[in-house]
């Protein structure tokens, strides 16, 4: 097992130095000079001039590679061009409620799918099959800033039970801080839900054909035992697959979600750094979510072989 | 292609299965309303008309006005054309950039597999939105970089999926023996390797065009991709949101035209794949 660990840790190094490569060239070398596009095309050549300097763009790019992978290595990863905060400070500051608006999501979605899976593949072509069929189908394809906007509309606008946007950190008052994830969460989660329970419903489908299956139920188990106890454990495996290629996708989506729902998390900060052409926030935030998708999937990974010891052995 | 038998057993499939044929018709009415928007459309989806300003449904114009007092039935029909040139576009970099990579990768093997596989590896590290936001950052917020960002996004789905094929198909007895007929490379790449390739990437390049229009119009949304007056169902989303209570019709057209179009597109997909392969059948 933890040889396993340290093989796939150290596979992970290279990729992450690919990785800083090519989050490095976003500012530097990719078409257009971030000092222009700071300062706008009209800017004049001196004040152009001091900002390259100051920033150190006047070097060779290997050597500004090496500091800034050296510094970023530190945690320094640079500061805002508008308000001279250090980068990683800003995130750190708006983590926490990306990171509750994802373990929200995660939740509800999980909520949502593993029951609705079990049981449109124990009862198959019922009721209960049909619209969970629908509901995988329709949940994939609902663009969530559409859905979000239905739900401001439904719960915070027509019912008002809801807030329709804004945040209330957790310290301030723990209800409503879990009532102002409600809607984002469901808008974030919807896409997981819905291929969640697919997937589920595919792997236990599959499950309940198998021989150990067939030896349980005639060693007369109960149906219950023989679904959550043999099926379910191994149909799980594909769910964690799922939910691991899927953590990218929450990531991106997040970005979007908190854009509408006005959340201050780490996707807004990026959204608002774009359009204030602060590329060292935006390049932070880059590889910050980045190294983040490559630890989670790190993660799925031994997770994965958890469940599933014969992995281990590729 | 594959044989004729392989082919009608696969169109007898899809006839029979009611997600292809949904999606099928929902795509076709996509394809009939971009191909006939001028003639459609009831107004200039770019006309403002101050005397009716966010009137609601009515005859004269059925999916209400915007804010400007525009036309929104005309603006979701012309709309379709933003969202059919992303999807198409997407589709045609990821093409362009990742079927040469992967025939390469899966054809060569050895060190040029690993070369490729590696550089992909690396697209695919980023999550995909982050990595499109980032592209069209740097580029500047304009609709062709939008596009060309999600397209490079996309190469590595296609790049893995055709380098599979490749390794699959070239291990049949009709390669080695057009090899010991003497073909060339290329030869074989495209006559055996590639016409074999084709279903994968009509399945794949279905949910890829599906993903496309939901990213551009996500990319809109967010102001980052079609810049007004251009109508985009992104750019109409983002603008209802400012009239929710208001006037909800603003957003409620082209959000149902985004979620019809992509579920049309996803359906299809899965309907081409299950009629290509049933064992996958959900």
């Amino acid at each position: 097992m933890i040889q396993f660990i340290g093989r796939r840790l150290l596979a992970t190094v290279p990729l992450l130095v690919l990785v800083s490569v090519v989050v490095f060239s976003f500012v530097h070398v990719l078409p257009g000079d971030p000092a222009v596009l700071f300062l706008g095309e009209e800017a004049d050549p001196q004040t152009l001039a001091r900002l390259r300097a100051r920033l150190g763009f006047d070097r060779p790019l290997v050597t500004q590679y090496a500091e800034w992978l050296g510094r970023a290595l530190q945690g320094d990863l640079g500061r805002s061009l508008r308000t001279n905060q250090p980068v990683t400070e800003a995130i750190l500051q708006r983590l926490p409620v990306t990171l509750q608006l994802l373990a929200f999501a995660m939740t509800i979605s999980l909520l949502i799918a593993i029951p609705l899976g079990i049981v449109s593949a124990v009862r198959r072509n019922s009721g209960v099959d049909l619209a969970s069929t629908a509901f995988a189908l329709v949940g994939f394809s609902l663009p969530n800033f559409w859905l979000g906007l239905i739900l401001i509309y439904v719960f915070a606008l027509l019912l008002r039970w809801l807030p329709p946007t804004g945040f209330v950190p957790p310290g301030v008052d723990v209800g409503e801080s879990v009532r102002s994830l409600v809607l984002p969460s469901i808008t974030l989660g919807t896409a997981l839900a819905a291929l969640v329970t697919r997937q589920l419903r595919s792997g236990m489908l599959e499950v309940l054909r198998q021989d150990y299956v067939r030896t349980a139920q005639a060693k007369g188990l109960s149906q219950r035992i023989v679904v959550g106890k043999h099926a379910l454990k191994n149909a799980l495996i594909a769910v964690v697959t799922v939910i691991g290629l899927q953590v990218g996708g929450l990531l991106g989506n997040t970005i979007i979600t908190e854009s509408l729902f006005a959340l201050p998390g780490v996707g807004r900060l990026m959204i608002d750094a774009v359009f204030a052409r602060d590329f060292f926030i935006v390049q932070g935030v880059i590889l910050f979510l980045t190294v983040g998708y490559v630890v989670s999937n790190l993660i799925v990974d031994v997770l994965y072989s958890v469940l599933d010891p014969r992995i281990r052995l590729r | 292609m594959p044989p004729a038998g392989l082919t009608a057993i696969a169109v007898r499939q899809f006839r029979r299965s009611w997600v292809g044929l949904t999606g099928a018709a929902l795509v076709g009415l996509f394809l009939l309303v971009t191909a006939l928007a001028p003639v459609l459309a009831p107004y200039d989806p770019i006309a403002t008309d101050f005397a009716s300003v966010l009137a609601p449904p009515s005859p004269a114009h059925p999916f209400g006005t915007d804010d400007i007092g525009r036309d929104i039935l005309s603006r979701v029909i012309h709309g379709s054309r933003v969202s059919l040139q992303a999807g198409l576009f997407t589709v045609a970099v990821a093409l362009a950039v990742g079927l040469p990579l992967g025939l390469a990768a899966g054809f060569f093997g050895g060190r040029v597999d690993d070369l490729i596989m590696r550089g992909i590896e690396v697209i695919l590290a980023f999550p995909t939105l982050v990595l499109a936001l980032g592209i069209t950052a740097v580029l500047g917020p304009k609709l062709i970089h939008a596009l060309f960002a999600i397209g490079i996004v996309f190469v590595p789905h296609f790049a893995r999926l055709i380098r599979g094929q490749v390794l699959s198909v070239k291990e049949n007895d009709f390669v080695a023996a057009a090899r010991a007929l003497g073909a060339s490379d290329l030869r074989v790449i495209r006559l055996h390797v590639l016409p074999n390739c084709l279903a994968p990437i009509l399945v794949q390049s279905s949910f890829s065009i599906a993903f496309a229009i939901l990213t551009e119009a996500a990319l809109s949304f967010l102001g980052l991709g079609t810049q007004p007056p251009t109508p985009s169902w992104g750019i109409m989303l983002a603008s209802g949101r400012g009239y929710l209570e208001q006037a909800p019709w603003l957003g409620a057209f082209p959000g149902l035209a985004i979620f019809l179009t992509v579920l049309g597109f996803n359906l299809l997909g899965d309907g081409i794949r299950d009629a290509l392969d049933p064992r996958l059948k959900v």
